[in-house]
């Protein structure tokens, strides 16, 4: 069988190997799903890689790794294959090789949303209360309501591509909720019996980046949640920011702060002390550059509400504001993608277990 | 720790080998507060020995244990052993091995060890063998790991070239790491080194010349280099000399540790000829899980050690996939021409075989007594005519999983000198194995001799120091 791409071609080499062995079926769904099928085609392969969450189980317990002749290393393969599809998906291209690829051109994003917000601050200056004495509330819709929803277009159409390639069926409740279980819980940095992955300290089990990716997931979605609260606030009820510790907004926002700073800082720690060749090698700048982004937005945010009342407000508004810029319209360019296209998987996965009967 | 400094001071336990029989008596032993020293042949990422291709441990247990489901006793289990043995084992130490397993299966969790349930594929072990997680390699990083963390200390790619002995006492090891030797003393050693068949020389002087076309399912680092320094000094000696157990696998694998994945199932739906294209024996015989290991004896016997099993499209999923895709033809004449095989006769032989097919109904999980009528050698079960193009075709080899010659041991898991047990010197793992499994194999017993013996002999070995 040929395949469109080098990643591809390797991914099926490897599959291939693992489809004889089977050793691993336990450490997570990727190889129940690998084990299901007899021949894998692109489609397939793009599921799995996408199913993968690097977390190394498999590497480490591989009697096939290198010096092997075999020269297995699926998480790297899967991740080079994971990396392909997103740029194949994405639209336009060219700014996925980009974004996922450099800390330099993610900084760049950062640096050039900064200076975006700060030219708006000073060019029109504002008398409302609290932070729209610096920026107004139309001004911030104005930036962030198409920063917001025309990223969220671009992964929409990336994701109607993924579920093409893998032959995505129709979704039922069922796969919505056996794939928000294994997200909620990161099942699949779990190794299977909830002794973690390897990661940090080569063949050592540890639970550490589930729980630090964990933090960082459910900080984002209170510091979404927030946000989201505030504009109903504002727009449903006329109240309008800024809001009182007790108020919805910040009783989301600060915990949501806190976990996010704490998360994304851990697992940006924790990169440093991984193995980069058993991921996709060229993109730790990238994915580094990113999980600082997302550190930068949840520590930007509560050092703003910190500052309250003080004259630091209208540079820390533009610099929270400009990592928040620059998050939103790479999402479909950065590592922030793996979000969407994981769900995805997983809601294929749990169609696909669903079908054959066998749920795991 | 540089060979240096590891010469200069004196170890409680010195254990040779690195596998899981050697790991259990480190980590045994250290927990006795002994300093042991572990020496590994291999490198880095190739240490543990076959230990490291393993997936499974076979453990008694009077109810549900772990992941094992229901019961297996002590009597089933060793009529078991005595069925794949035909009676070469001993008793003893057999029963002993076996009584042990149900404790050990708990201790193994208790340092670092996951169990996970039966592998899709291998139901049929599910309730007398327990599969880690991850399998042997997984097994053996984290029993190193429990080690490191137990103060044991490491050699790897060092060679125990010579254990010396005054009288009945051992004292201490000649060790060879890269062009550096040194001289380790030490109160005890445990010898967990495994077999020889990584020298094929060796093999091939036992065996015949035929086996230096033979293919090593495991590690090349057994070497047999301290089974053969014992023998030499005059310590008891168990098991076949000449024999060696093997089962045939894809004849593409590697010339070593090419494990699990080169495995081929595909003998029981196929046609298996030889290199002259002619057949040679009942691929029917029994289901493919109680014949996998006399094919490597069979293969062996045959021109230049090779054969190869055809099948047509009928029976392309009926068996687990091997790591190799198999060669494939339209027609008879071109798979021969692939295979490297004389295309008249493939066909005559193929011919012969599909008109003495019977009709009836085929079932590939049981004895469906489809048999071949009128030819011989006949086919007694699933004798499905060769007919539906595309045509497959897999080259098959012996391939060695281990040696049966090994080091006479007593139910303290204590070496036997020439007239009496030596001092201070244990044996645990494939190097004494011999003792209790004469011939045959039995799936996931060599990590249960490998657990039980290793554990003693390290808490033995601690015992005589501390």
């Amino acid at each position: 069988m040929s395949f469109e791409t080098p990643a591809l071609t390797e991914a099926a080499r490897q599959v291939q190997i693992c489809n004889a062995c089977r050793y691993c079926e336990g450490y997570c769904s990727v190889f129940p799903a690998m084990f299901r099928e007899r021949t894998f085609a692109s489609g397939d392969l793009t599921q799995l890689a996408n199913l993968c969450h690097n977390c190394r189980g498999c590497y480490y317990a591989c009697q096939y790794t290198e010096p092997h002749e075999f020269a297995l290393n699926l998480p790297a393969a899967l991740a080079e294959a994971r990396r392909e599809s997103w740029e194949r998906f994405a639209w336009p291209g060219a700014l996925s090789r980009l974004f996922q690829r450099s800390g330099v051109a993610v900084a760049a994003a950062l640096v050039l949303g900064v200076v975006l917000l700060f030219a708006a601050i000073r060019a029109v200056p504002d008398t409302g209360d609290g932070f729209y004495a610096y920026m107004s509330h139309a001004l911030m819709v104005a930036i962030f309501a198409p920063a917001f929803l025309a990223p969220l277009v671009v992964i929409g159409v990336g994701l109607r591509r993924y579920w093409a390639e893998v032959g995505g069926q129709r979704v039922r409740w069922s796969d919505l909720r056996d794939a928000g279980r294994s997200a909620a819980t990161m099942r699949n940095l779990s190794g299977g019996q909830g002794q973690g992955c390897n990661f940090e300290d080569e063949d050592r089990f540890t639970n550490t980046r589930r729980y630090l990716h964990q933090a960082t997931i459910w900080g984002f979605l209170l510091c979404f949640a927030s946000t989201s609260s505030g504009t109903v606030l504002h727009y449903g009820f006329g109240l309008e920011a800024p809001y009182g510790p007790l108020s919805l907004p910040k009783l989301f926002g600060v915990p949501g702060g806190v976990l996010l700073t704490v998360g994304a800082f851990g697992l940006a720690w924790l990169k440093t002390k991984a193995d980069p060749a058993l991921g996709a090698a060229h993109l730790w700048g990238g994915e580094t550059a990113f999980v600082l982004l997302l550190g930068l937005t949840g520590a930007t945010g509560l050092a703003l509400y910190a500052a309250t009342g003080t004259s630091a407000v209208p540079a820390l508004l533009a610099i929270h504001l400009g990592a928040v810029l620059a998050l939103f319209l790479t999402t479909p360019y950065s590592k922030m993608a793996h979000g969407f296209y994981r769900f995805a998987a997983l809601v294929r996965d749990a169609q696909i277990a669903r079908r054959t009967g066998t749920a795991d | 720790m540089t060979l240096e400094m590891i010469a200069a001071r004196h170890w409680d336990v010195i254990v040779a080998g690195g596998g899981n029989a050697a790991l259990c008596a480190a980590i045994e032993a250290a927990e006795k507060g002994a300093r042991v020293l572990v020496v590994e042949a291999a490198p880095l990422p190739y240490r543990g020995g076959n230990s490291r291709h393993t997936r499974n441990f076979r453990c008694m247990h009077r109810g549900p244990l772990s992941v094992l489901t229901g019961s297996y006793g002590e009597d089933e289990y060793f009529d078991d052993l005595l069925r794949v043995t035909k009676g070469d084992t001993d008793e003893g130490l057999a029963r002993m091995a076996i009584r042990l397993s149900e404790e050990a299966l708990p201790w193994m969790e208790a340092h670092g060890i996951r169990f996970q349930p039966s592998l899709s594929g291998t139901l049929s072990l599910s309730r007398t063998n327990a599969f880690f997680l991850g399998g042997g390699k997984a097994l053996v990083n984290a029993y190193y790991r429990t080690a490191e963390d137990l103060g044991v200390q490491f050699l790897y790619e060092t060679q125990v070239t010579h254990v010396h002995l005054a009288g009945d006492r051992f004292e201490a090891v000649d060790l060879l790491c890269a062009e550096e030797t040194a001289t380790v003393s030490g109160s005890a050693i445990v010898l967990a080194s495994g077999g020889f068949q990584g020298d094929l020389d060796w093999l091939a002087k036992a065996w015949g010349p035929a086996a230096r076309n033979f293919l090593i399912r495991g590690t090349p680092y057994n070497r047999g280099v301290v089974l053969r320094d014992m023998l030499d000094q005059g310590t008891q000696s168990v098991g076949d000399p000449t024999q060696c157990h093997a089962v045939a696998i894809d004849g593409r694998a590697p010339k070593f540790d090419g494990g699990i994945v080169t495995r081929l199932d595909c003998v029981p739906f196929s046609v298996v000829v030889n290199k002259d294209g002619e057949r040679f024996y009942d691929e029917g015989e029994d289901v493919w899980p109680k014949r996998y290991a006399i094919w490597g004896r069979l293969v062996a016997a045959q021109p230049d050690q090779v054969a190869f099993s055809i099948i047509d499209s009928k029976s392309r999923d009926l068996f687990m996939p091997s790591v190799y895709p198999p060669e494939t033809a339209e027609t008879i004449d071109g798979l021969a021409q692939r295979l490297g095989l004389p295309g008249v006769k493939l066909r005559e032989t193929v011919e012969a075989f599909n008109a003495a097919c019977p009709d009836g109904a085929f079932h590939p999980t049981e004895l469906d007594g489809l048999a071949t009528e009128g030819l011989s050698p006949p086919k007694t079960n699933w004798a499905r005519p060769i007919l539906e193009p595309p045509f497959y075709g897999y080259a098959l080899r012996p391939g060695v999983t281990f040696t049966y010659l090994g080091l006479k041991v007593d139910d303290t898991a204590r070496v036997q000198g020439a007239r009496r047990a030596l001092k201070n010197v244990w044996a645990a793992g494939e190097i004494m194995a011999g003792s209790i499994l004469g011939q045959g194999y039995l799936a996931g017993f060599g990590m249960t001799i490998g657990t039980v013996f290793g554990r003693i002999a390290g808490r033995e070995a601690a015992s005589h120091v501390i």
